[in-house]
């Protein structure tokens, strides 16, 4: 559950990282493919060494979404319902993979935010990032 | 290295020695197919996926599956070096075929089940644990090779 306070901080947050989205979504992709390379086996088709277009445009992507999730919080399922569809019937990445992208954009957020990465705002994307997953695998059956 | 007890090797050896692996593979992999929707990615060259009869019915998911269970039976022979026999299979499965690894453990949960319901109350919590483990080591030796 998100207190309001929550859903106001997370809008802010986002809000500053829109303009940024292209160096935030692909910082968080990076980290995941290093980290946990198996991730890669969803993007044979694309170039995602470090600094691609590909990598720097799929982030920026990804970002987009997410912050538009933060501003229709309380709409999540019917704000998400293409991008859900789009994952249940053509991505259908392994719903493990989820945690490990959230993870990742974690860590991206703790990098560039410092100290104001604080307990509270951490827990307050966490339970978000959560949530939107758990949207985007709604439909996976 | 993995360590087996007699249970484990005789249990394992016993298994598979009464599985007719063209009924089996392919309804594990079958039942994969269709209990988690997501792995038909894997398979989008196999036809008519569309539902659980259809799949249940693909002859190229069938042979597929008898492919996969002449796979397991290579760890049924080499129990003691299950990581080398699997090396070149993990890199196939990574660099040439993109599978996710979290995959593997669905179609060995399919298995299990597959083998269950062949064995009835033969199955014990005990068989089932040696099963499991068995199927634990190639999960984790087909995903060795991702890097």
């Amino acid at each position: 559950m998100l207190s309001n306070y929550e859903k106001e901080l997370l809008v802010k947050i986002w809000d500053k990282m829109t303009p940024v989205a292209e160096d935030i979504g692909s910082e968080a992709l990076l980290r995941m493919f290093t980290t946990f390379p198996k991730t890669k086996t969803y993007f044979a088709h694309l170039d995602i060494s470090p600094r691609s277009e590909h990598l720097r445009s799929h982030g920026k992507k990804i970002v987009l979404a997410i912050a538009e999730g933060a501003r229709n919080i309380n709409n999540l399922a019917t704000t998400l319902a293409p991008l859900s569809r789009f994952h249940a019937y053509q991505l259908r990445i392994h719903p493990t993979n989820f945690k490990l992208l959230n993870h990742c954009m974690l860590v991206t957020l703790a990098c560039h935010m410092g100290d104001e990465f604080c307990p509270v705002a951490h827990a307050a994307m966490d339970k978000f990032l959560s949530a939107f997953s758990a949207v985007l695998s709604e439909k996976y059956r | 290295m993995v360590e087996w007890t007699e249970f484990e090797r005789s249990t394992i050896a016993d298994i598979f020695s009464k599985l007719n692996y063209d009924v089996a593979g392919s309804n594990a992999l079958a039942r994969c197919l269709v209990v988690y929707p997501w792995t038909q990615r894997y398979f989008g060259k196999f036809g008519n996926l569309y539902n659980a009869a259809a799949i249940m019915g693909n002859p190229m998911v069938a042979a597929h599956g008898t492919v996969v269970l002449h796979g397991l039976d290579k760890a049924v022979k080499n129990m003691d070096d299950i990581k080398a026999t699997y090396a070149e299979l993990s890199v196939l499965h990574s660099e040439k075929l993109h599978v996710d690894p979290d995959n593997f453990k669905l179609l060995a949960d399919c298995l299990t089940i597959v083998v269950a319901s062949q064995m009835g109350s033969a199955f014990t919590p005990q068989v089932q644990a040696a099963l499991q483990k068995f199927l634990a080591v190639v999960v984790s030796s087909l995903g060795r090779q991702y890097h």
